[in-house]
């Protein structure tokens, strides 16, 4: 049984229709990327699996039990964390305290444990400080905890955000073009990161990327989307000859992009 | 020569625009605050006794606050600078002049309540129409003087400006400052610098020489500076000894300055304590309550119900029986109103909350209710929380005053331990980002009601010791302005932070209550503290400093982007 | 990772209470309504004439109600000073009508009546204007890209600054309106209790509305304010004047409310500095009733909530033999408000402020 599975998925606004009869699947301890020109649904996709919107048609399946009807917090609880395209950290908290309240339901005080300071409490916190140190660490920020979010470096705050989802210890992580903005060092680090974060942690990484080095170079599977339908899916060797996709890219007007972002680094070609 | 002043013409020519602009808006003011009723109502009362009223002195600070604005923008040399102080002090002034003169043509009283001769007079020191030339003379003296010390070096400017600061204060301050003096032995001195209202002409001459010599010798940066440079320990020592000395005197206020001074402070406290309360709610999770008088009303007429022993009095609890119920109803209240509204947007809920609280004030004084609450009769009789006799040192207000200091203690204790849990953190991360909070897995109806209740909670027992320290609770005091006023402390002083909420307290309800005669325009105040405080500073006076768990050790960088050190002034 | 059982009692816990408030409220409702026609107390004159008094009352709020949900939809601010600006206009109506008056032309005969009405509300539509255009220069412009609480607070702050002001110019003192004598005396109409007064107020809020309907419909600079409520930034990049489109609307709505101001002094008689606060505050919740940023929902959500403050107290609350039930009219009105927000915040026509969470 897949991980994820959405089943003839269909969202609308007004009279557009963002996502149309998509399905898609993906299995526990994978990395999937979902493509596409702008406006294809991509991020729209996204917010449908984490409860942002309610879905019109179809269904969102976790671990074979719908969570489309689902508020956002319960989807959380189920394991689904996920980053920001524009990133929205809490921004006049410490990065320290993102992670924190990322743990959020994983503790268990009570406001009145918290009043007294019982020991339960007082235990709970200690843990909660413990791995949050820990989380810094695993993503670079240690020394940075007491800094404002607000005041981190563009990079860092995309690393903060992808800590403050692993805080809610996820199966699904939804990462929302993580290497947006950052130059080739930052984008080779961040690809390296995203992939330890599988080999290390066992997390499912579904991902949204523009930089097409990135999405050829983890990506295990990756589903293309145009007008809110996918139009293909396969292996990154399978999505660079396939000619709707071509078509997709080119005809938009957009080959400076596709060629500009399809350097002939490892595992990606200059054929698209 | 020549090349040099074509070249500075058009720029100098370019440069009084800015300047009749500051003196146009000084005009403004300064004919607002004759017609809104400031300066009348303030020439009741002397800043320096047969010298100058507080109404006309609020006249000359908008006169001097026109003149060194204008100078401070003014470019060109000391000449320029004085003159340009002059002409904006100049039109401050001839507005009022024009104010005069078209007072004297057209009866504008049959408009405006305060256009009236007395007014005129007082404008032009007794003259009436014939010294309308007055102001607009007086306006550009007081205009150049004050362009006048930014010709000089800042050396004796800030102390000047101290010295006059120190006055206006102390003047204000009088009647307060004498009092206690004169019971304490010290009654010549009493006398000798203080008249029954405002400074003696002496007095004042003094404190403006002590204020600027204290300035001169760096006083206070020089106090400063001796203790930052004491060794660790001894550092500590200076601030400890501080600390118990600043509670000490708050302990000791209303006992010295006695009973209107107690009545003052307990209102103080006890809003101290309403606003910790708030603070949970608007402070922490980011909710706008503006219907705290809601809570505020239920935990007032429970304890007035349980315990009086007149009419409506259902079972003469004593006072402390009731305050536990009064709070839980208050909670259960909170929970009931709170959970329908907490799921819409900040700004409805805003407005919802209004709803509640007049919802509630029109309950409480309806011929439905009147049968139970009493309406507007109210019900009297309710006993004070600690039984002495009326002779006793902790009779009347001051023990209210006890009484509210340590709730505000638990309460700020509470919501410093809550802070701290994952509860804070949600809220915080609630009031940031609510969407993005919820996708973290934080239930936003859960966590945001519980900030509610406990909001909910404090205002019950605010109102429960506010019916203790009034004896009695009636429909006319559950009013809109009890909320209006614990939110505007709490969004003055700075949310979140509980040395702001007490900060607000003391601007807010402390002052306005000292000066009760100036109490009609406590809420002209409030409206332009609010707008201003948006526009110029919105985190508050006292910001909520940041919560660092990493290292557990300050930062030398601060957050508002300050360089660290760096003294508050000039 | 299943959420612990405190919190899912929790959670049905707090949809059965909201079931539970729809309940009660539908059961106060049609029962108090069964209850007080089945006493027979009120005769069909009484409820026509509180149909009517409800029918002009209604107007007001629309009115007034056009300026919330105009500036709301432009800049997702409720401007809580509106009700001051409706207040500064029946001032400024005061004291034209007492010049008017000393001048004799206010009662000098029906036609020099109606002409001081409309001039009176012109002069009330101008001062409202400018005040206006002051508080958004001062209060609310510099904010605009600040979070939504903070305009929010400033616009309390602006609302308590005018509200004193008013106080400290003219004294806390109720002022009675002068009365023109023409406008008090009933319409010869068989069964129906109207008077001229009423009939003034409905017609000329049909009038400026739907004056205003056309030109934030036809006009070039309504289809501006259209297109800068839809996307300032786009609108913006097709050349539009955001801010004078913003200013447009403040203008618009003030306008709106100053007449209101005097249509309501006229049929009140008398105002004071806080006279503006409680019908600001009833406006707004036609404005969220009618679906907020809508503009035709605003009418219909005054006319509305008119009607239920007009009706509403006697039909739900007599029945239970509730005493002096018109002093809890206030009380529906905002019992409205909150059930508004709760069960359909996207009130009775929808808002057009769709698209907020994303």
């Amino acid at each position: 049984m897949p991980l994820l599975a959405a089943r003839a998925v269909t969202k609308r606004f007004g009279g557009l229709v963002a996502v149309h009869a998509l399905d898609f699947e993906i299995d526990e301890g994978a990395i999937v990327s979902v493509i596409g020109p702008n406006g294809a649904g991509k991020t729209t996709f996204f917010n449908c699996i984490a409860g942002f919107y309610e879905i019109e048609e179809g269904e969102i399946l976790l671990d074979g039990e719908p969570i489309h009807r689902l508020r956002r917090d319960q989807i959380a609880h189920l394991g689904v964390s996920r980053t920001y395209q524009n990133i929205r950290l809490f921004n006049n908290m410490t990065a320290m305290e993102n992670i924190l309240v990322g743990q959020h339901h994983h503790l268990h005080s009570t406001w009145i444990g918290a009043i007294l300071g019982t020991r339960g409490v007082r235990e709970d916190e200690d843990r909660a400080h413990v791995e949050a140190r820990r989380l810094l660490r695993f993503v670079g920020l240690q020394g940075r905890g007491d800094t404002l979010a607000s005041k981190l470096p563009y990079g860092d705050q995309r690393r903060l955000e992808v800590g403050r989802a692993l805080a809610n210890k996820p199966r699904l992580l939804l990462l929302d073009e993580p290497t947006a903005g950052m130059n080739p060092a930052e984008t080779e680090q961040m690809t390296e990161f995203i992939r330890n974060l599988r080999d290390d942690l066992g997390v499912t990484i579904l991902l949204i990327e523009h930089a097409m080095r990135v999405v050829m170079g983890i990506s295990e599977r990756i589903a293309v989307l145009d007008y809110g339908e996918k139009i293909a899916e396969g292996t990154p060797e399978e999505i660079q000859l396939n000619p709707r996709v071509i078509e997709a890219y080119l005809g938009r007007g957009s080959v400076a992009e596709v060629v500009a972002q399809s350097d002939p680094g490892p595992g990606s070609a200059a054929s698209v | 020569m020549t090349a040099e002043l074509t070249l500075a013409r058009p720029t100098s020519r370019g440069s009084w625009r800015p300047t009749v602009r500051v003196g146009l808006l000084g005009g403004i003011i300064a004919v607002y605050l004759a017609l809104v009723g400031i300066v009348p109502l303030f020439d009741e009362r002397p800043l320096v006794n047969g010298v100058i009223s507080l109404g006309q002195t609020a006249l000359v600070l908008t006169m001097a606050g026109a003149g060194s604005i204008a100078a401070r923008r003014a470019t060109g040399g000391r000449g320029e600078v004085v003159a340009a102080g002059a002409l904006a002090g100049a039109i401050t002034g001839g507005f009022v002049t024009l104010l005069v003169i078209l007072g004297a043509a057209v009866d504008l009283r049959a408009f405006m309540l305060n256009a009236s001769p007395r007014l005129y007079d007082l404008l032009t020191f007794g003259l009436g129409v014939a010294g309308s030339w007055i102001p607009l003379v007086v306006g550009a003296a007081i205009g150049a003087a004050a362009g006048g010390l930014y010709v000089v070096p800042a050396r004796f400017r800030t102390p000047v400006g101290w010295g006059l600061i120190a006055v206006v204060a102390l003047g204000l301050f009088a009647g307060l400052l004498r009092t206690p003096l004169l019971t304490s032995g010290l009654s010549q001195v009493a006398r000798f610098l203080f008249a029954p209202e405002g400074l003696t002409p002496i007095g004042a001459i003094i404190v403006f020489a002590v204020a600027t010599a204290f300035n001169v010798a760096r006083g206070p940066v020089a106090v400063g500076r001796r203790v930052s440079a004491l060794p660790g320990r001894e550092r500590r020592a200076v601030f400890v000894a501080g600390g118990v000395v600043s509670l000490l005197l708050v302990f000791v206020m209303p006992l010295a300055l006695g009973g209107f001074f107690a009545q003052v402070i307990a209102l103080v406290a006890l809003y101290v304590l309403m606003g910790l309360g708030l603070n949970i709610t608007l402070g922490l999770a980011g909710l706008l309550d503006l219907g705290f008088v809601a809570f505020f009303a239920v935990g007032a007429y429970t304890v007035g119900l349980l315990t009086s022993t007149a009419e409506f009095g259902i079972a003469q609890w004593p006072f402390w029986a009731a305050v536990p119920i009064a709070v839980l109803l208050a909670m259960a209240f909170g929970a009931f109103l709170g959970l329908p509204i907490l799921g819409i947007r900040g700004d409805y809920l805003a407005i919802a909350t209004l709803g509640f609280g007049e919802i509630i004030r029109i309950l409480a004084g309806s011929d439905l209710l009147k049968g139970v609450l009493g309406g507007p009769r109210g019900i009297i009789n309710i006993p004070k929380p600690i039984g002495v006799a009326p002779d006793h040192f902790l009779s009347g207000a001051t023990q209210i005053y006890y009484i509210a200091l340590v709730f505000a203690a638990i309460v700020a204790f509470v919501a410093w331990r809550l802070r701290a849990s994952r509860l804070g953190r949600a809220w915080v991360a609630i009031r940031e980002d609510e969407d993005v909070a919820e996708a973290l897995g934080i239930s936003l109806v859960q966590t945001k009601l519980l900030a509610y209740m406990l909001g909910a909670a404090f205002a019950g027992l605010g109102g429960a010791i506010f019916a203790g320290l009034v004896g009695s609770i009636f429909s006319s005091s559950i009013q809109l302005f009890v909320s209006i006023n614990v939110a505007a402390l709490i969004i003055v002083g700075g949310m979140g932070s509980i040395p702001g909420v007490i900060v607000g307290a003391i601007f807010l309800i402390g002052i306005p209550e000292l000066f009760r005669e100036f109490s009609e325009y406590r809420f002209l105040f409030y409206g332009i503290v609010l707008i201003a405080m948006m526009r110029y500073r919105p985190e508050g006076l006292l910001p909520s400093r940041i919560v660092r768990r990493e290292l557990h050790v300050p930062e030398t960088e601060s957050p508002a982007g300050l360089p660290a050190g760096e003294p508050l002034g000039r | 990772m299943k959420a612990t059982w405190v919190e899912r009692l929790t959670d049905a816990a707090i949809v059965t209470f909201l079931w539970v408030f729809r309940l009660v409220i539908v059961v106060v409702v049609v029962v108090g309504s069964i209850l007080t026609i089945a006493s027979g107390r009120y005769s069909v004159e009484v409820w026509i004439g509180l149909v009517v008094s409800g029918a002009s009352l209604g107007s007001i709020y629309a009115l007034l109600a056009l300026g919330y949900t105009m500036v709301y939809g432009i800049l997702r601010m409720i401007n809580f000073a509106h009700g001051e600006i409706f207040m500064a206009g029946a001032f400024a109506g005061y004291f034209t009508a007492v010049t008017l008056d000393e001048f004799g032309m206010l009662n000098a005969n029906p036609l020099l009546s109606i002409v001081s009405v409309v001039i009176m509300i012109l002069v009330a539509m101008a001062v409202s204007t400018a005040l206006a255009l002051l508080v958004e220069r001062i209060a609310y412009r510099p904010l605009r890209n600040a979070p939504r609480l903070v305009p929010l607070i400033s616009a309390i702050g602006a609302s308590f600054f005018l509200q004193y002001t008013f106080r400290g110019f003219f004294g806390p003192g109720i002022y009675a309106y002068p009365s023109v004598t023409v406008l008090s005396e009933r319409i010869p109409l068989p069964l129906i209790t109207m008077r001229w007064v009423d009939a003034l107020v409905i017609v000329s809020a049909l009038v400026m509305m739907t004056g205003l309907y056309l030109f934030v419909m036809r006009s070039k600079l309504g289809t501006a304010i259209r297109a800068v409520s839809e996307d300032k930034s786009t609108a913006a990049l097709m050349g539009i004047d955001v801010n004078r489109a913003i200013v447009t609307t403040f203008a618009l709505g003030a306008a709106m409310a100053g007449a209101a101001g005097v249509l309501y002094a006229l049929m009140f008689r008398q105002i004071f500095f806080f006279s503006g606060f409680v019908p600001g505050i009833k406006a707004f919740t036609a404005a969220v009733l009618g679906g907020i940023g809508n503009v035709p929902g605003a009418m219909l959500g005054g006319l509305f909530l008119g009607q239920v403050e007009s009706i509403g107290p006697t039909l739900f609350l007599d029945g239970f033999g509730v005493p002096s039930p018109n002093q809890l009219k206030d009380v529906i009105a905002f019992t409205m408000l909150v059930l508004v927000l709760v069960f359909r915040p996207s009130g009775i026509l929808g808002e057009r402020v769709a698209r907020d969470r994303a």
